[in-house]
């Protein structure tokens, strides 16, 4: 039977994987994502997720062919998935257009994550052809995780989104992120909240 | 706009003597599934038994469900008055509690953006009925949306439903944290749903305080006053709610007299009087 289960793991594989990329595909992103949102849910953690595009791709489809298209598309992934630690997701969202979940992520180490990302990508060589090289640079928009009931997967996409429109409207190559707002509750607070033995016979 | 809708200050001095206009109270949590909606109408029945003039609207416009709580199949809602189709007065449906209702309707997901046109609308709207009750209360949506936001800058005063669960006070202590700090509300009311026993709303309070007193106050401007929460009430966790809830009725139809309906009947005499 090990046959068997090496069939329906590669069969896993082959569904949740982007062919091109060998990124998780959006398949998989959604459901990584739906997972994410029930951990923040009962655990309360910080959680970011990323909408990456690479700016004027069509551009270098029509200047150097599909081809080089997916040989961008690919380093592209790769930078990507040099970026992120182990329990973290990438995946190709679409098109030219990439997607991160980076689970424990605190707002204030958000920017910073997505300008890593950015620069990662932009130092990138890729050559296209024998001698021919080119580089390519992404608009991130970010989001974290909705800390509040009555969110799903597809609204916290697509206030990252947002943030992608806007850092695309801002001049492209550049990261956007949502602003945290006052209603984040740190561990201190929780802990002073929870923190007195007359609590936790509450629980 | 004509009027706009009282800041605390202004209103807080109120005497009987000025012009009558209802004191606007919105409900609202933080985290869903405490017992909000079902806290405003039967406090609602609760106000109209001590011969109170109480409309409840339900300000939840992207989620509602006070039609649900009331059993109430709505032909006019709020929807209708918005987009003009119905005039106001025909939105305005009695309760059963003898108290009125203006329901938004379920599942008008477009309206959980809040629009320029939305803000006018509510404002207008809560100015119109405010001169024919003594109580109006906005039964908010779940969570720190902006349509929330809205809905509790148009009222005087804020009553937070928790209950013990470490969700649910975290959720609380979040939205007091925004209020206090975006809207600078200094008091706050607090009713502990579902206390185990008697007391536990107390200590509720005392444990949001410290946590208010030690985080949110250094947020504020120099000078500021501290935010005071008062606990205004406690509802004892009761099987007899769960038997309303599932019936669609008031528990203060259904089931005066028990523990919970107690407790919301002190908790109308503290908030009518």
């Amino acid at each position: 039977m090990v046959w068997l289960q090496a069939l329906i793991d590669a069969l896993c594989e082959i569904s949740s994987r982007d062919p091109l990329t060998g990124l998780s595909n959006r398949r998989q992103f959604e459901l990584a994502l739906a997972s994410e949102i029930d951990r923040v849910a009962r655990a309360g953690e910080p959680a970011l997720v990323l909408m990456i595009d690479i700016d004027h791709f069509k551009k270098v489809n029509d200047a150097y062919g599909h081809p080089a298209g997916d040989l961008v598309l690919k380093a592209v992934g790769q930078a990507l998935q040099e970026c992120i630690r182990p329990m973290d997701t990438v995946a190709r969202f679409g098109g030219e257009e990439f997607a991160m979940i980076l689970p424990n992520c605190p707002p204030s180490f958000g920017l910073t994550v997505a300008e890593r990302v950015r620069l990662k990508v932009a130092a990138r060589k890729v050559e296209i052809a024998p001698g021919q090289q080119v580089s390519v640079t992404v608009s991130i928009g970010g989001a974290f995780a909705p800390q509040w009931v009555r969110s799903s997967a597809p609204l916290w996409v697509e206030r990252a989104d947002q943030q992608l429109y806007r850092a695309k409207a801002d001049g492209r190559d550049r990261a956007c992120l949502e602003q945290p707002t006052v209603s984040h509750v740190s561990a201190e607070e929780k802990g002073l909240l929870f923190g007195t033995s007359q609590f936790q016979d509450l629980e | 706009m004509s009027l706009s809708a009282n800041p605390p200050e202004a209103s807080a001095g109120d005497t009987p003597a000025a012009p009558r206009r209802a004191r606007i109270m919105a409900v609202t949590s933080g985290k869903g599934g405490v017992g909000k909606t079902f806290m405003s109408a039967n406090l609602a029945a609760a106000l109209t038994r001590r011969g109170k003039r109480v409309l409840v609207l339900d300000a939840d416009l992207g989620l509602a469900n006070l039609d649900v709580v009331l059993n109430l199949h709505p032909k006019v809602t709020l929807h209708d008055v918005f987009t003009g189709q119905r005039t106001l007065e025909e939105a305005i449906l009695p309760a059963p509690g003898g108290f009125s209702v203006l329901l938004a309707g379920s599942g008008l997901v477009e309206y959980s953006r809040l629009t320029p046109e939305i803000r006018d609308q509510l404002l207008q709207i809560i100015d119109t009925v405010a001169p024919r009750f003594d109580h109006i209360i906005l039964d908010t949506g779940a969570g720190i949306s902006d349509v929330v936001l809205y809905a509790v800058s148009l009222a005087d005063d804020v009553l937070v439903v928790a209950t013990p669960e470490p969700t649910s006070m975290t959720d609380a202590y979040a939205l007091i944290k925004v209020l206090a700090t975006l809207q600078q509300r200094r008091e706050l009311r607090l009713v502990v749903n579902q206390v185990g026993r008697a007391g536990d709303g107390r200590v509720i309070r005392g444990q949001l305080q410290l946590v208010v007193d030690r985080f949110v106050t250094p947020l504020l401007p120099p000078g500021m006053l501290a935010p005071r929460l008062e606990l205004v009430g406690e509802v004892l966790l009761d099987p007899a709610v769960r038997e309303a809830v599932q019936k669609r009725q008031l528990l203060l139809e259904l089931l005066p007299g028990c523990g919970a309906a107690q407790g919301i009947e002190a908790l109308a005499a503290r908030i009518g009087e």
